[in-house]
């Protein structure tokens, strides 16, 4: 049941991006398109299960004066790897990207979890929890892709679904992203009112 | 002008907050009171002037010629926090009064991922020693600008009416949206 509960609470509950508002760069920066969303959601779950994995592992021999900067070795390790594997095998997406693959480094969503949640409990809770917060991560940032994809170019996944002519190039500029999130957010807060 | 260009480029036509969004947890999270937005402005921009020129100098005077660029994440991320650290202690010292109006802002900079990303930024783009310096300062005055003035709007939305379902987060994102569809008036500007 703890195990269940570990893995579902960053889907809805303590939603990394919706609920908690931690790694909001690369959430408005790269949602232009869902393709690109999805890419980042990638990176960010191998890192984040990863950092989670190894942080669980080692906690016991880890000195509690200096962990933030252990932490920050193995993350930044996770990066450097998720890093070249991109730029080999991914180059068109990596280079849409941009700086925001080494900057998964500083995502506070990243750190948050190695230091209130692996940092305290066995590995599979932490790799659990892992997979979890990056569902919550993926489903927020594909969401808010879509929309602005679909509203910016009438399209999803790349698939054109309605004359370009007819959408408002607005929606994939920056203020496009500030006004998604927004209104999500508004709407977040309608629903859960309502179900209460 | 080549150096006025960049500046002018970093400040408004690529503002780091609001068209580039970097650092947006810091944009929204000490953005309440214009205090704390100045505070947070002051310390970045002093941070980031000196972390880039260090970065600079680690970069191209250690890990390039030792082939070790593929470090470069987790030594610049350890550059930027060891500095803050040295920071502290000095102002502490010798400039009590700058330290007390910065106080709790330094050891947060450390996690702003503006700072880093200006390290990555003017590597990436080739910059000189001196090129990289005037980048920095751009960016942080940037910062400043962005975020002094968005304390200013959300301390008179304090006392506005706001629909339920809007209030707090969401009011500020789509103020947010509002000042960045200004900022993008800038593209193009002096041919940039």
């Amino acid at each position: 049941m703890s195990l269940w509960q570990d893995f579902n609470a960053g889907i809805v509950k303590e939603n990394p991006v919706l609920r908690i508002m931690i790694g909001l760069c690369p959430v408005l920066a790269v949602s232009t398109n869902a393709i690109n969303a999805l890419g980042m959601s990638l990176a960010v779950a191998f890192v984040l299960i990863g950092s989670n994995l190894v942080v669980a592992a080692i906690r016991k021999i880890i000195p509690d004066q200096i962990r933030i900067p252990i932490f920050i070795i193995i993350i930044s390790t996770f990066v450097t790897v998720c890093d070249y594997i991109m730029q080999a095998y991914f180059p068109a997406l990596y280079t849409s990207l941009g700086v925001f693959v080494p900057l998964i480094v500083v995502n506070c969503i990243i750190l948050g979890r190695a230091e209130a949640f692996a940092y305290k409990n066995p590995v599979l809770n932490s790799v659990l929890d892992g997979v979890g917060m990056s569902l919550g991560f993926t489903l927020a940032l594909v969401s808010i892709g879509m929309i602005r994809e679909f509203l910016g170019m009438g399209a999803v996944f790349g698939h054109q679904l309605i004359n370009p002519a007819a959408t408002a190039l607005l929606m994939i500029l920056p203020p496009g992203a500030f006004l998604t999130i927004g209104f999500l957010m508004a709407g977040l807060n309608k629903l859960e009112n309502k179900v209460q | 002008m080549e150096l006025f260009g960049i500046f002018f480029a970093a400040f408004l036509i690529n503002n780091i907050l609001l068209i580039r969004f970097i650092a947006l947890c810091s944009f929204f999270g000490v953005s309440t009171k214009i205090d704390t937005a100045i505070g947070m402005s002051s310390a970045v921009v002093f941070v980031m002037t000196i972390s880039s020129a260090m970065s600079w100098i680690v970069y191209h005077a250690v890990l390039s010629p030792l082939h070790l660029e593929f470090l470069r994440t987790a030594i610049f991320i350890l550059v930027i926090a060891s500095l803050v650290q040295l920071e502290e202690l000095y102002m502490k010292k010798m400039v009590p009064n700058l330290y007390k109006a910065m106080g709790i802002y330094l050891p947060l900079i450390t996690t702003n991922c503006a700072i880093l990303a200006v390290a990555f930024l003017a590597i990436d783009y080739k910059y000189n020693f001196i090129q990289s310096m005037v980048y920095s300062v751009g960016v942080s005055f940037g910062y400043s600008l962005a975020i002094i003035l968005f304390a200013y709007i959300r301390e008179r939305m304090a006392l506005a009416l706001i629909p339920k379902w809007f209030q707090g987060y969401p009011i500020a994102f789509i103020t947010a949206a509002l000042m960045s569809l200004a900022f993008l008036g800038f593209t193009g500007m002096f041919g940039l």
